[in-house]
């Protein structure tokens, strides 16, 4: 074992955890906020918003994330229509588009978690909630959004160490996040094991730290749940 | 109707060779299951059996494999692969580099993926074995080979369809991440013909097209072969 080289490596490569956090957060954002519409849309009355939202998510779920980045990064730039637009300055940077297919993917994985969840509301709640008068926004806010979160919020956590996983591949659309700047460091040095190791313990690291983060989450949204202590 | 040109089976059609990179994602994918089917019983079995070590070693393997970039673990195989076989070259006599094929780093790599995900799959379908059951098999005295045979594998087998048909999904799009080696698969075929006619768009789409074509198959295929796995029970919640 080489120290010098794991230490100069692990500097390396903690230099780019900051670009995988920014593609991250970014992407669970903006892959919420759209998860949120697509569910919107997948649970309405209306068929032909019912169905595109099916479609959606088929289309998705059913396709490697690879092929999507591609399809934006390379594939949008052939279109006279989007090269002269307002549009251009910023879908020419790999990282939007890393960010905007990241976002688009996780929003079809969502919105059927968020589904699962709204389907977890029993609707005896809804019934007490629509007979003291709560509709509309209100019932979302108050009753249906909190217990759906919180029946969601398992599946979803496994969703989101899915995503800190999918940004290695914007690697692929040359952003030098951590797995692109190992596989330099990999054919620069051919040393693939301690590399690997290196990168593979900040992965582990930081899925450790989001995973424990849900968790916490998950225990305070579900204080009800546990015994509560009996006054003497 | 340069489109149909394109996209055909004529002298200047990619069509073929994109068909051909489909059944070339199937094979690799088929492999890893395969693979990962062996890895994924021994797995669980460690992380079963009341031996420490083993229930270590087991925990250590499935958080590691489902907690870094695939894209990471084929890198590691890939190039790692090449120098272990370079240097069996070397004590063997030959001087050089050889590469690993990339079938094969692909398959292995995909493979020890999936083996880590169906692991979970299978402890969780031992688990939901009546205990009764087995303890009933011990009392008419059924031995330990006997039992795995007639009451552990094919109660199992049915437990984990549904799991390995979402295992399958996913190595199904984790095989598209071995084109990074160069293996002419469905990604790497769609991306060649991509740059060889500055039609990006139109055969990322049509190869994501295929993509959704293997996967909304495969999905029809796991609910039948669920539908005929319990044909025998009782219908109860969550039926296919």
């Amino acid at each position: 074992m080489d120290f010098v080289f794991i230490l100069q490596t692990m500097r390396t490569l903690l230099a780019a955890v900051p670009m995988t956090l920014a593609l991250f957060f970014l992407s669970i954002f903006f892959g919420g906020l759209l998860a949120l519409l697509v569910v919107w849309m997948r649970v309405a009355r209306n068929p032909i918003l019912s169905n595109f939202a099916k479609g959606y998510i088929f289309v998705f779920r059913g396709s490697p994330l690879l092929i999507q980045m591609f399809l934006v990064f390379y594939g949008l730039g052939q279109f006279g229509f989007i090269r002269y637009s307002f549009l251009w300055p910023f879908l020419r940077e790999p990282f939007v588009c890393a960010v905007l297919s990241l976002a688009l993917c996780t929003a079809g994985y969502t919105a059927e978690i968020f589904r699962g969840g709204l389907r977890a509301v029993s609707v005896k709640e809804i019934e007490a909630a629509r007979s003291i008068g709560m509709s509309g926004f209100l019932l979302v806010r108050r009753i249906i959004g909190p217990i759906a979160f919180r029946h969601a919020l398992p599946a979803y956590s496994t969703e989101i160490v899915m995503m800190v996983k999918s940004t290695a591949l914007a690697s692929l659309v040359t952003v030098w996040e951590v797995t692109g700047v190992a596989q330099r460091l990999i054919s620069q040095t051919y040393r693939t094991m301690e590399v690997f190791l290196c990168a593979a313990a900040i992965y582990l690291i930081l899925n450790f730290l989001i995973l424990q983060a849900m968790a916490l989450l998950e225990h305070r949204l579900s204080q009800h749940r546990r015994a509560v202590p009996r006054l003497p | 109707m340069w489109i149909i040109g394109v996209l055909g089976f004529g002298q200047q059609g990619w069509g073929g060779l994109l068909i051909a990179g489909a059944l070339m994602t199937l094979c690799v994918t088929i492999a890893a299951l395969l693979l990962g089917a062996v890895l994924g019983t021994m797995v669980a079995w460690a992380k079963l059996s009341g031996n420490a070590v083993l229930r270590a070693l087991g925990n250590a393997y499935t958080t590691v494999f489902r907690g870094v970039p695939e894209l990471l673990i084929i890198y590691l195989i890939y190039f790692g692969g090449s120098g272990a076989v370079t240097a069996i070259g070397r004590y063997l006599g030959y001087e050089g580099f050889l590469g690993l094929p990339s079938f094969a780093a692909g398959a292995l790599a995909v493979g020890i993926i999936s083996g880590a995900y169906q692991a979970e799959v299978y402890r969780g379908a031992f688990l939901a074995i009546p205990k009764g059951e087995l303890e009933a098999a011990e009392a008419i005295g059924m031995h330990r080979g006997l039992r795995f045979r007639r009451i552990i594998a094919p109660q199992v087998l049915r437990f984990a369809i549904p799991g390995i048909g979402n295992v399958w999904q996913l190595s199904l799009k984790d095989s598209a991440l071995v084109s990074v080696t160069g293996l002419a698969d469905l990604m790497r075929t769609s991306q060649v013909a991509a740059g060889s006619t500055r039609q990006y768009f139109l055969f990322f789409i049509a190869g994501g097209c295929l993509y959704l074509v293997l996967t909304s198959l495969s999905d029809r295929l796991f609910n039948r072969a669920e539908r005929r796995a319990n044909r025998s029970m009782p219908s109860s919640l969550g039926q296919a």
